[in-house]
């Protein structure tokens, strides 16, 4: 008879919890029905044995989870549509997203929020507005914007920020504003101004997602050289010793178009342009014909124009899953979160690997100490360009130097912006000791990967 | 019709760069049954009718619930619940077979959608060749009892299967499929097929063509790696016995001669030779023997290798002619690839050398394929019955052919034949997810013997804990297993997407898992078993 009872207690108990919260109206009034949470429910209201040390389960848990927790979702492409699917459906409500392109056929194979009706609208509104009509709650508040187009202030109100972008670049610059928003009081990290960034990533049957807490765990550029490096073919094999279709193809698209400039003066090529992609391939397989290489074709071109990356659902689906996983956990505090990076591959079987990705003693983005330039006072600037080029740990783009000679700020030499760099060019020939550089001297470098300067301590060696 | 196959081009484009045409009329041309269009089940379906498959049907007697239109801790997509708000003011009276075809349909209009309102018992009691026109079927969340009647049915109609279940933050696939061939597995670290050890005569002439001493400056440090390394490996073989370089100390050796090599300046420090460099660089892998791996010697030593009939399937009598040629005419090799990588080199030296073994590769194929000829005339089929393109691509591949067999469900649950072993080994640590399977297997014995999973109801959770554990238990007992499963399992159990596995099967292209997959989404981590 106890039996029966028990039951009778327990069930009640629950109904009176789920009455608590219809009365306070918070999350049962805006369109939602019976059991419409009861699997997030199950997570957020039962203690285990694996839910993370802090969690206390409560039915509070889920009212944050749909009233206040904010998400910005960066990339609304492969990664981006499972992403803005995946968080809208465990409750989040309050989610913005960013992403500059619109939409192009080839999206279709797996970018699910659009229809081939939304061919040439921005990926950002699309993407929102599908999720809006079909989820009742849910706010996505699109941006067809860059992410540089923001600056810290949007970024602050975010909980998590979750990336789905497709170029290291942009992650560079990602990491590099999260970094700058946090705050230290003598010299401690102040957590609460920790944004975590998950990042996702894929290509082709490979993926990885990670969690990285900026200025606790290891940020992007601690681990620049798990990015594999762009393939360049060499400047002599284009122009003069072609052997593969590749090297024709490139010939075309970077030194015969700017010649020939086939649509007109000033008209540079564009890899979406179907005409534009015809051309280079009519031109490579003439010159593949000269050199009786064979291989040429329009996909090949295409591909190599727009250096394409293979891509199919099914891999997004699954990262993008990592990824949401960890959102739900980091939101909710329930679990453990992932420390830190997974690696996926299906090409062979089913693999996945997940390793603690190390922070970098001497990161340039994280560690806050200013890195050591070492050069004899006899080098040029060309080689302290060079080196912030192509240093593995370093790998900037284009590298603007200046620095405080005689209480003032002096440009050594910035490639961005025409006139400047005209007028800087000479100073690459200069050495160190012409520039009046000394030892000991600081010198800020911007560049496109990061939002902030990055600080160097120049050493002059002899 | 020509703007559609244009568009579709377009469209498939960064698919088609993975598995090709072919692959992609593989896929065009399956029809896939998903039984119980759960959350997890129409992701899996999503992410094969966007790259376009043919056909799917959709198998499930269920009625929409609310449940179903709001599930989803964000990894699993139900798309119908993406696109419900129709029938939310009463989600119950829509079938949820139907609900999920037509959302579905709407991701892309090449495929066709089909649905069947029944549940997968009433139509193993009815209908079982049903099953038997599928190119696979997937099972979702099914109850043990079903899952093992169906295993039986696909098992003997030799249609696919695979089964997918998720339970709190544990994910679960099993393949089951008897043999599966794959002739394009595309290896992520394939080395080269060069002959450099035993040089065929055509490669061997063209060496020759090459004087390294006597030529000038500008062909010097234009000549292919491999004819350096092809002529120093003659100087090495005459000096030791026509033995190649074995360890590390013959290797840096092999490296100092070919470094010898290089042109001096006037001055006397040595000229910038990439060539070179790339040569020495290549010594370590170049010099590997030529041989045949094991995984397809193997596969020539299979019975159906050996006895070739009219119902053998192409991939074996490919086989065969290959295993024929490697015999005969390939004095044990297999046929070239024909490939060779980029270098260091003028145009003009690099495509003779890369024609050289293009040809020659030519050649092998065309040996292969009049042994395919005669094999299949001596089944009384025609020669048309296997296409030069297929026969090429197997050529091509022969390195890289895989086979795999799973075991069935039948084996798997059997008392007798249960993987006792695979199991208790994997149980090192009692951490890992052979933990979670066994947990998986204990709650199907709990809906078995309740008719309902464990934990559905608040009300129930601690009495469900205890019964859970018989299940568990007695399970282990049945099996004779002497491991130990901890408490904490018991208390906790959540999805996995994946499906890139159905489409490995169709184009049968890449390497599936065999056979047993599960996913920890509390870790993320996961594992393969074979059980």
């Amino acid at each position: 008879m106890a039996d029966v009872e028990e039951p009778e207690k327990k069930r009640r108990k629950i109904e009176e919890l789920t009455e608590k919260m219809a009365v306070d109206g918070e999350h049962m009034g805006s369109g939602d029905w019976d059991g419409r949470w009861n699997h997030v429910k199950k997570f957020l209201e039962r203690p285990g044995p694996f839910t993370h040390p802090d969690f206390e389960p409560s039915t509070e848990s889920l009212g944050f989870l749909l009233e206040t927790c904010k998400i910005l979702v960066i990339g609304a492409g492969g990664l981006g549509c499972e992403l803005l699917k995946n968080l809208a459906l465990s409750g989040l409500r309050h989610i913005h997203v960013i992403d500059m392109d619109t939409i192009d056929i080839s999206n279709l194979n797996r970018q699910f929020l659009f229809r081939p009706k939304d061919v040439g609208r921005p990926k950002a509104d699309v993407a929102a507005d599908f999720v809006n009509n079909r989820i009742p709650g849910c706010q996505v508040v699109p941006h067809f914007k860059k992410i540089q187009d923001f600056d810290e202030s949007f970024y602050r109100q975010f909980h998590i920020i979750v990336c789905g972008l497709d170029s290291v670049i942009a992650r560079r610059w990602m990491n590099g504003m999260l970094i700058s928003l946090l705050s230290y009081e003598d010299g401690v990290l102040d957590p609460s101004s920790i944004i975590p960034l998950i990042d996702g990533g894929t290509e082709g049957f490979k993926g990885n997602a990670r969690v990285i807490l900026p200025g606790m765990t290891a940020c992007i550029d601690c681990t620049l050289e798990l990015y594999p490096p762009q393939i360049n073919f060499p400047m002599c094999t284009i122009a003069s010793m072609p052997r593969l279709p590749e090297h024709c193809i490139e010939y075309v698209r970077m030194l015969q178009w700017p010649k020939d400039t086939p649509f007109g003066d000033g008209v540079c090529l564009d890899g979406d342009n179907p005409e534009h992609i015809q051309w280079v391939f009519q031109r490579a397989q003439e010159r593949a014909a000269n050199y009786n290489i064979t291989g040429v074709t329009y996909r090949l071109t295409q591909g190599v124009v727009k250096r394409i990356i293979p891509a199919v659902a099914s891999t997004n689906a699954v990262i993008a899953a990592a990824c949401s996983t960890e959102v739900f956990k980091i939101a909710s505090s329930a679990y453990i979160p992932l420390n830190n990076y997974l690696v996926f591959n299906d090409v062979d079987g089913l693999y996945t690997y997940t390793f603690e990705a190390e922070r970098k003693e001497n990161c340039s983005a994280c560690s806050q100490v200013p890195q050591d330039l070492q050069f004899p006072p006899s080098a040029k600037l060309q080689e302290v360009l060079k080196y912030l080029t192509e240093n593995a740990s370093l790998q900037m783009k284009s590298p603007a130097i200046t620095a405080t000679l005689e209480g003032k700020n002096k440009t050594l030499y910035l490639q961005t912006i025409a006139s400047i760099e005209e007028r800087t060019r000479p100073n690459l020939c200069k050495t160190l000791k012409e520039l009046g550089l000394s030892d000991g001297q600081e010198l800020a470098v911007a560049d496109v990967t990061t939002p902030q300067t990055v600080l160097f301590k120049l050493k002059l060696t002899s | 019709m020509a703007a559609t196959k244009a568009s579709k081009e377009q469209k498939y484009d960064r698919q088609l760069r993975l598995w090709g045409d072919h692959g992609q009329e593989a896929l065009e041309n399956a029809h896939v049954c998903l039984i119980n269009a759960s959350a997890s089940g129409t992701e899996i379906l999503k992410n094969l009718v966007l790259p376009g498959i043919g056909a799917f049907t959709i198998v499930d007697g269920h009625k929409v619930s609310g449940e179903d239109v709001g599930n989803n801790i964000g990894r699993v997509s139900n798309v119908t619940s993406l696109c419900y708000t129709i029938v939310i003011s009463n989600p119950c009276l829509h079938n949820r077979a139907q609900a999920a075809t037509e959302l579905l349909q709407e991701l892309n209009s090449d495929v066709s959608g089909n649905f069947v309102e029944e549940s997968p018992d009433k139509l193993l009691d009815n209908d079982p060749e049903f099953f038997h026109r599928f190119s696979l079927v997937i099972g979702v969340q099914l109850p043990e009892g079903t899952c093992l009647r169906l295993g039986s049915v696909l098992w003997n109609a030799n249609v696919p299967f695979l089964v997918c279940r998720t339970y709190g933050l544990t994910g679960y696939m099993r393949l089951v499929v008897k043999e599966h061939t794959v002739v394009e597995s595309h290896p992520d670290n394939a080395l080269e097929d060069l002959r450099l050890d035993q040089p065929f005569a055509e490669l061997k002439s063209h060496i020759q063509s090459y004087d390294l001493e006597g030529m000038e400056k500008k062909d010097h440090i234009h000549t292919p790696w491999i004819i350096i390394v092809a002529k120093y490996l003659e100087k090495w073989f005459s000096d030791h016995n026509f033995q190649l370089p074995k360890n590390y100390k013959e290797k840096e050796a092999f490296r100092q001669l070919i470094r010898q090599g290089i042109l001096t300046k006037e001055n006397g420090t040595p000229e910038d030779e990439e060539n070179f460099e790339e040569a020495i660089k290549n010594v370590n892998t170049a010099l590997n023997p030529t041989k045949i791996s094991s995984i397809v010697e193997d596969i020539f030593n299979e019975e159906q290798c050996n006895d070739i009939t009219a119902q053998t399937p192409a991939f074996w009598v490919l086989a065969r002619a290959v295993r024929e040629f490697v015999q005969n005419e390939g004095g044990g090799n297999l046929p070239l690839r024909g490939s060779i990588p980029d270098m260091i080199a003028d145009s003009e030296k690099f495509i003779n050398l890369q024609n050289v073994y293009r040809e020659k590769a030519m050649q092998d194929a065309s040996v292969v394929s009049k042994h395919v000829e005669s094999l299949l005339q001596s089944v009384g089929k025609t020669s048309e019955s296997i296409s030069e393109q297929d026969i090429k691509l197997f050529c091509k591949n022969a390195a890289f052919l895989r086979v795999v067999r799973c075991r069935s469900l039948a084996e798997e649950y059997g008392a007798e034949t249960v993987n006792k072993d695979e199991i208790t080994s994997s149980m090192d640590g009692a951490d890992g997810e052979m933990v979670l399977y066994l947990m998986l297997r204990s709650v199907d014995r709990f809906y078995q013997q309740h008719s309902r999973y464990p934990g559905v109801y608040d009300y129930q959770v601690e009495e469900d804990i205890s019964r859970l554990k018989l299940c568990v238990h007695s399970l282990l007992q049945e099996y004779g297993l002497n491991v130990n499963v901890k408490d904490d399992y018991i208390h906790e159990l959540y999805v996995w997407p994946h499906v890139q596995l159905v489409i490995k099967i169709i184009t049968r292209q890449f390497v599936p898992f065999n056979n047993t997959f599960i996913y920890n989404a509390m870790s993320q981590t996961s594992a393969t078993f074979q059980l």
